[in-house]
């Protein structure tokens, strides 16, 4: 009880930050000057997430509808990622695309990029590492929504003739929706913050918000100034969640968190 | 006339062939992309234990360069690096001890009784879960920094503040693992307890402690992963002091040696045998208890 009256505390502490003036000046500093980085963030990751979706829902059926007795082993290679260390992940991600790596003179062979063309460095890895390390939080929810469908209904959409596409789109993703929702979120709100990725993958030009806000607090101890910006950071994905939300229905936001 | 008979027999056969056909293409589809998918997950941990048998020339460990067993029979043999490892493993220790202790009574506590505020706390418990880390660490570093109403104690970033960052996030997920396993409990069996003069504390120790051991065991090892794994939390209220996490951060920037990798691919490999040995022993459990 005592750690969670300090949590409700800690957010009253960052408007009144170092100075102890009632300094505006920060907020709309957040709003001019990082615009760029804010957006930038909230399309990465919104890419990602979907990237991850379109990824983890054919995985997560597969496992779910196909996994057989081998569903747990499965679910464990999912996890796997999480017993390395997000740092040495998003590390092996350099190796994997460095200049010289394989992936890279591949796609050079087949033309795909040009002879110079690299990977690290880009927007693509940026995104591509953002999405690899956020994947199990999506596939996850997915799975245990696909799980706990009942077969008997989608049997039933067959009866009722239904083709396999069709019972898909009727019945199976509809029940599976709640999983979906929970699985943007889980890996919508931490993406919107990430600044590894951007940091080990990217450029400069790749900066998201939360490489401003570390910089901040890190490097040149303008805390009020970061603080204004974490606290916006969090305010438009309150925004951004609620309005999710209510564009997939308050019913399912319920069944989704609850 | 005979392929008037076929034509009218067709139709009949037909469809089962092809759709039984088109299936197994639909099949395997599905499964060839989950194997790709699996692969992307899986690749990355592969490139991290081969990586760490690499004998790099200069001091970035990216490009292959020769086998060398060097690495793994001189772990620490790298300035700094035993005693970040040493600091990650105290606070993830003491950590997610207090976490179990203080997230198992506060689970009890939302289960089994009704108090003013029970709402709100339940929401509160979500609240570090649902606020990106760098928010989070944020919010706890002006805290720290700001000696807020806890400023008597005069905290210095480092060991401190690092574990009771750590604790803070680590309470709501024992408190939701241990809930859950609570939630599905019957609280007769305390009263059946308490009918036949065991006192509370008896009850809890002898019936509602071993009915949630599980949840509680879970809910420390969650914790203990995390706090290992924590990097963005730990780095805004560190200080000078380096966990494993943030001595990777600092290294990537002018080194990486291999015995990064080695340490990740020991920690990755303690993991997965926890993690078989639970999936073993539920496998031995389940012919017994099952159904």
């Amino acid at each position: 009880m005592y750690y969670l009256a300090k949590t409700s505390l800690n957010s009253g502490d960052i408007f009144t930050g170092f100075t102890f003036t009632w300094a505006w000046e920060n907020y709309s500093d957040a709003f001019t000057l990082y615009r760029a980085h804010f957006i930038r963030s909230l399309e990465y990751a919104g890419l990602a997430t979907i990237f991850a979706f379109l990824i983890s829902y054919p995985l997560a059926y597969w496992i779910a509808f196909r996994g057989g007795r081998w569903k747990n082993l499965l679910l464990l290679l999912i996890i796997a990622p999480f017993f390395v260390t997000y740092l040495i992940r998003t590390l092996a991600w350099k190796t994997i695309l460095s200049d010289d790596g394989i992936v890279v003179s591949t796609l050079q062979n087949l033309h795909l990029i040009s002879s110079d063309g690299r990977l690290l460095a880009t927007t693509t890895a940026v995104i591509a590492g953002i999405t690899y390390n956020y994947l199990p939080f999506m596939a996850l929810p997915i799975y245990v929504s696909l799980e706990q469908i009942d077969q008997r209904l989608i049997e039933a959409a067959e009866d009722l003739y239904a083709n396999r596409a069709k019972a898909f789109f009727k019945v199976t993703f509809p029940l599976s929706l709640p999983g979906v929702f929970a699985g943007t979120l889980l890996t919508f709100i931490p993406a919107a913050g990430d600044f590894i990725n951007a940091q080990l993958l990217g450029t400069p030009k790749q900066q998201m918000i939360g490489n401003v806000i570390q910089s901040k607090f890190k490097v040149s101890a303008d805390y009020p100034q970061a603080a204004a910006l974490s606290f916006v950071l969090m305010a438009a994905i309150l925004v951004l969640i609620v309005i999710y939300a209510r564009s997939v229905g308050t019913e399912r936001v319920t069944t989704g968190t609850a | 006339m005979t392929t008037a008979v076929e034509t009218v027999a067709a139709p009949r056969h037909r469809p089962g062939v092809l759709s039984r056909a088109w299936a197994l293409v639909r099949r395997h589809t599905l499964t060839f992309f989950a194997v790709l998918a699996f692969a992307y997950l899986l690749v990355p941990i592969v490139v991290v234990v081969v990586f760490s048998f690499n004998d790099p020339i200069g001091r970035f460990n990216f490009a292959w360069q020769g086998f060398t067993l060097d690495n793994w029979l001189h772990p620490f043999d790298y300035p700094g690096l035993s005693g970040a490892v040493r600091l990650s493993i105290e606070i993830a220790l003491l950590s997610s001890a207090f976490a179990t202790v203080i997230g198992t009574l506060m689970a009890m506590a939302l289960v089994r009784q009704r108090f003013i505020g029970q709402g709100a706390t339940n929401l509160l418990i979500f609240l570090p879960m649902a606020t990106p880390e760098i928010v989070m660490g944020s919010s706890l570093l002006t805290l720290f920094l700001n000696q807020g109403p806890f400023g008597i104690f005069g905290f210095r970033l480092g060991f401190v503040t690092i574990l009771i960052a750590h604790i803070m996030f680590n309470i709501s997920f024992v408190v939701v693992t241990v809930r859950a396993r609570l939630a599905g409990k019957d609280q007769h069996l305390e009263e059946a307890a308490a009918d036949l003069y065991a006192s509370p504390l008896t009850a809890f120790f002898k019936v509602t402690l071993p009915l949630i051991w599980p949840g509680i065991l879970a809910g420390f090892f969650l914790a203990f992963a995390l706090s290992v794994d924590d990097f963005v939390i730990t780095y805004l209220v560190a200080g000078a002091d380096q966990t494993f996490p943030l001595f990777v951060w600092g290294a990537a920037r002018v080194a990486v040696p291999p015995q990064i990798n080695v340490i990740g691919s020991a920690i990755f490999f303690i993991a997965v045998a926890v993690m078989l040995a639970n999936v073993l022993w539920q496998w031995r459990r389940q012919p017994k208890g099952a159904v």
